[in-house]
């Protein structure tokens, strides 16, 4: 297949992006998306241009590294998958293709395609996890957990924390991301002492990273490349909701960040 | 040759009492004082993630380093099948002595007895452990976990979540890491590669690295640091490891004077995704797990290029049924992987022809679908079938999936002692970076095992017993070690620009890996080995006259990362090979030709080779010194390890 690439080029944080086009020649149909991209850049690198700056790292669709917005949609056209899962014979000979980066406030490029999400791991540091300390658990079989909430749980910990959802929503939201790391221990019988804290916790730590709110247009959940419901993002809400209205830890953890700034 | 003190420091007594006699003498370090101790963790995976976690809950101030954007990427995540423990849930004959057994006779009596025997005991606290941090495992409708078998063992031992037991773990561990940080007992430093190890008057106090995206080299001191930073598979080029993956952490810690145990103990995973064609970047694993269900065959005849649903019955060969008749599909990954390639040898292989060969044999689910309906084994393994289909384009669900052995693991490591800790006093090793657990082969769900036991449970009291024993003078990054090594890291990166030839430093990658699989891959021998030594000096020369890094040194520059691991893979080719060419026997994953029984299986020569061979670094394209650690197997008879 030959294919015209329009890419976004930028060299740091702080310099203006632009879109330059490449050809991109001989690519096979059964390369994935990221190693037709490594083509173009061996042939970059042997006129000793720059090469396209992009993540990747497992390529089997699991460590949640790649990041980029193919024709206008986060990991491209393919529904449920990601960018380097994506392979070539989704697209026609010929095609012209446009690569970005994810774009949002809370994910500032580093160079071309490459973004900063290190948000996702502070939002994750305000809670998301059980208090349990190495050597503290009891046999694993002491509390039985009906296969039907272990399998949502299951769904929403499939999350790999790409940042697609935040790309694709207008708002730049980031809850599909942070309902889904709350579902898991929302319906884990562990996750029960620390709910409400951690609801708190992390709704707040996500609005101070600069992510917006959702407003129901479920951009997210369409491009997620493991299928994430949106419904999680009303799980989330209703825990934050009854936290507002019932909870001293919501009063606490207001009143410190009150007292902080 | 220098003296090196290989000794092991097992503790005495009986096997099944030696992990928690160590755990009641063993010295302590009072909570006021633990937080006198920094602690460097290079790694973010299952080892290094625990152990950073671990560490801090205790009271040590840590500091943890990865090369990803985020510590939750290590490649961990990527394991599909499962974990590995003696719960014996199923009442069907399992224990900690079978667990140990199985695990000694799958890395065909090449692992120290009392390294495995430990492992077995704590596996089963790690189940219990990850299951109070919320790891959703698999359960069944009565709410209690699940398991499943997994090749080498009788006994369903293995956890599960869904394939994607890695991720699940990974993320468990995680969330312990996170909330360290959280508490401040932790600082993480993502994007930042380590570059070197700094030793002062024998004891590891530190690392330089290098800040991936602004290019900054940096001192760090500390009283102890923890490699857990995998494998060097990759070095083939084509792996089921990430791209990233790379020997650098070890490989520098070996020119600091670490030796490297059995190199060439590297595993070859019988079910990954064939090669499609030039293009390809990585290979991918399809869970070992399929193998419950899934049946392995080929065709009868060579050259039979029919569709495989009109091959009848009787024109099949189920050949591991065939061949090992009580372990069947479920065989352990080498005797699977050598089975795929001998069939395809003898041009039964299936599947398009990449240079000339059909290198495929079909894993088929046509007769699980029929037993138990296309629902339960979308339950089982939907993922993997999905990810088959994005990936070639076929589904499993009415196709045979096509599969080939493939470069996953590697056995090898840096030397360890029972404490986990190197030849370098204050330099532990855990997980896959270390050599100790899985001999010549490893079980399947055994990775996810040893990361997790070495983190979670034994670096805690080894890391303790070294603090409250050794004396640590006080050493700041201002001390000339320091310097001379950050030196030798910015001289390194200068050189590498400077070089300003034609070639990438994939394409050397590329070459280099192809060498490798092609002589010291599947089968090895002396004269393969040989022509692979000489070759792998010519293309270093050829590297450094010829490589080509762009970009500036003080950006964001993947292709000077790039460069600096290649460079790294073209030293520790040669330590390799050596490996290969000097263990004259074949062990495990280590398939010497001329040392073959004469069905083709495995020839270990115990009389010779009952060792662990480590080398030590003498200089770049010297000789590394051979020393042996002999093991002892005093609790188990050495057999030849027979699946039939």
């Amino acid at each position: 297949m030959n294919l015209t690439l329009r890419v976004w080029r930028q060299s740091g944080k702080s310099g203006a992006g632009k879109l330059v086009t490449y050809p991109a020649k001989d690519v096979s149909a059964d390369s994935s998306f990221l190693e037709m991209l490594d083509q173009v850049n061996q042939e970059l690198v042997a006129k000793g241009e720059e090469p396209i700056a992009f993540d990747s790292d497992c390529r089997e669709g699991i460590c949640g590294t790649c990041s980029m917005v193919i024709n206008g949609i986060p990991h491209g056209p393919q529904r449920g998958t990601t960018a380097c899962q994506l392979h070539m014979r989704v697209f026609k000979d010929g095609d012209t293709i446009t690569i970005e980066p994810f774009r949002a406030t809370a994910f500032p490029v580093i160079k071309d395609l490459v973004v900063d999400r290190s948000a996702f791991d502070r939002i994750q540091q305000a809670g998301g996890y059980v208090s349990v300390n190495t050597g503290a658990a009891q046999d694993g079989n002491a509390v039985p957990i009906p296969k039907a909430e272990a399998d949502v749980a299951f769904d929403a910990a499939a999350c790999i924390g790409c940042g697609a959802c935040v790309a694709a929503c207008k708002n730049s939201s980031a809850m599909l991301f942070l309902s889904a790391k709350l579902a898991q221990f929302r319906h884990l019988p562990q996750g029960q002492p620390e709910r409400v804290r951690r609801t708190v916790r992390m709704v707040e730590a996500a609005d101070a990273e600069g992510f917006g709110n959702c407003t129901n247009f479920y951009e997210c959940e369409a491009v997620c490349p493991k299928n994430i419901p949106a419904h999680f993002i009303a799980e989330m809400n209703v825990d934050y909701f009854r936290a507002a209205l019932l909870s001293r830890e919501f009063d606490d953890v207001n009143k410190g960040a009150e007292e902080e700034g | 040759m220098s003296t090196i003190n290989l000794d092991a420091k097992i503790p005495p007594g009986p096997l099944a009492t030696k992990w928690s006699n160590y755990r009641s003498q063993s010295k302590l370090v009072n909570p006021a004082n633990k937080r006198k101790f920094n602690v460097i963790v290079v790694g973010s995976g299952l080892a290094g993630a625990s152990a950073a976690a671990t560490l801090g809950e205790l009271g040590y101030n840590v500091d943890c380093f990865c090369f990803q954007d985020s510590p939750r990427r290590a490649h961990s995540i990527a394991a599909q099948g499962g974990i590995n423990a003696a719960k014996n849930y199923q009442n069907d004959g399992d224990s900690v002595y079978r667990l140990f057994y199985d695990t000694i006779k799958g890395g065909d009596f090449r692992a120290r007895e009392a390294n495995v025997h430990r492992l077995a005991e704590v596996s089963t606290l790690i189940i219990d452990q990850c299951v109070a941090q919320g790891v959703p495992f698999a359960r069944e409708y009565g709410g209690t976990l699940a398991n499943r078998s997994f090749g080498g063992a009788q006994v369903s031992r293995t956890f599960y979540a869904r394939g994607q037991t890695g991720q699940q773990l990974l993320l468990g561990a995680y969330s312990a890491l996170n909330r360290q940080i959280d508490s401040g007992k932790v600082t993480m430093h993502t994007r930042t590669e380590m570059l070197d190890l700094v030793v002062v008057d024998g004891q590891a106090r530190g690392i330089i690295t290098r800040d991936l995206v602004t290019g900054k080299i940096e001192r760090h001191a500390a009283h102890a640091v923890i490699l857990a930073t995998g494998g060097y598979g990759n070095i083939f080029y084509l792996s089921t490891n990430a791209v990233g993956c790379n020997v650098t952490a070890t490989y520098r810690a070996y020119k600091r004077g670490a030796l490297f145990a059995n190199p060439c103990f590297t595993q070859i995973h019988p079910t990954c995704i064939p090669v499609a064609g030039e293009h390809q970047s990585k290979l991918t694993l399809m869970s070992e797990s399929l193998r419950n269900d899934g049946r392995i065959w080929v065709p009868k005849k060579a050259n039979d290029t029919r569709s495989p649903d009109t091959i009848p019955e009787d024109e099949r060969d189920y050949y591991l049924e065939r061949m090992y008749p009580s372990y069947g599909n479920l065989s352990p990954r080498d005797i699977a992987s050598r089975a795929a390639k001998r069939v395809c040898d003898e041009g039964r292989g299936v599947g398009p022809e990449v240079a000339g060969v059909r290198r495929g044999v079909y894993l088929d689910f046509g007769d699980a679908i029929r037993r138990l309906g296309k629902d339960t084994i979308r339950q089982r393994y939907g993922n993997l079938f999905d990810m088959y289909k994005k990936i070639t384009g076929e589904d499993p669900y009415t196709v045979p999936m096509r599969i080939y052995p493939a470069v996953h693991y590697t056995m090898g490591g840096l030397w360890v002692d029972y404490n986990l800790m190197s030849n370098i006093a204050g330099l532990h090793v855990l997980g896959e970076a270390n050599f100790s657990d899985h001999g010549a082969n490893r079980l399947g769900a055994s990775a996810l095992m040893q990361g997790l036991a070495d983190g979670y449970f034994v670096i805690p009291y080894t890391l303790a017993s070294y603090f409250a024993g050794t004396p640590l003078p006080k050493v700041g990054t201002d001390h000339a070690a320091f310097g001379e090594a950050e030196r030798q890291v910015r001289e390194q990166i200068i050189r590498l620009q400077a070089v300003n030839g034609n070639r990438s430093p994939d394409s050397f990658h590329r070459e280099l890996g192809t060498l490798l699989w092609d002589n010291c891959g599947m089968g090895r021998n002396r004269a393969g080995l040989e022509k692979a030594l000489k070759r792998i000096p010519e293309l270093r020369d050829e590297f450094w006259k010829n490589v080509r890094v762009v970009g500036s040194a003080d950006d964001f520059n993947q292709q000077l990362e790039k460069a600096g691991r290649v460079a790294d893979f073209l030293e520790f080719a040669e330590v390799l090979c050596l490996d290969a060419l000097t263990r004259e026997e074949s062990c495990g994953g280590h398939f010497r030709e001329e040392y073959q029984t004469e069905e083709g299986e495995a020839l270990r020569n115990d009389q010779d080779f009952c060792h662990a061979s480590c080398w030590e670094y003498t200089g770049v394209g010297n000789r590394p010194n051979l020393h042996k650690e002999s093991l002892a197997f005093e609790n188990i008879k050495l057999a030849q390890r027979s699946y039939k």
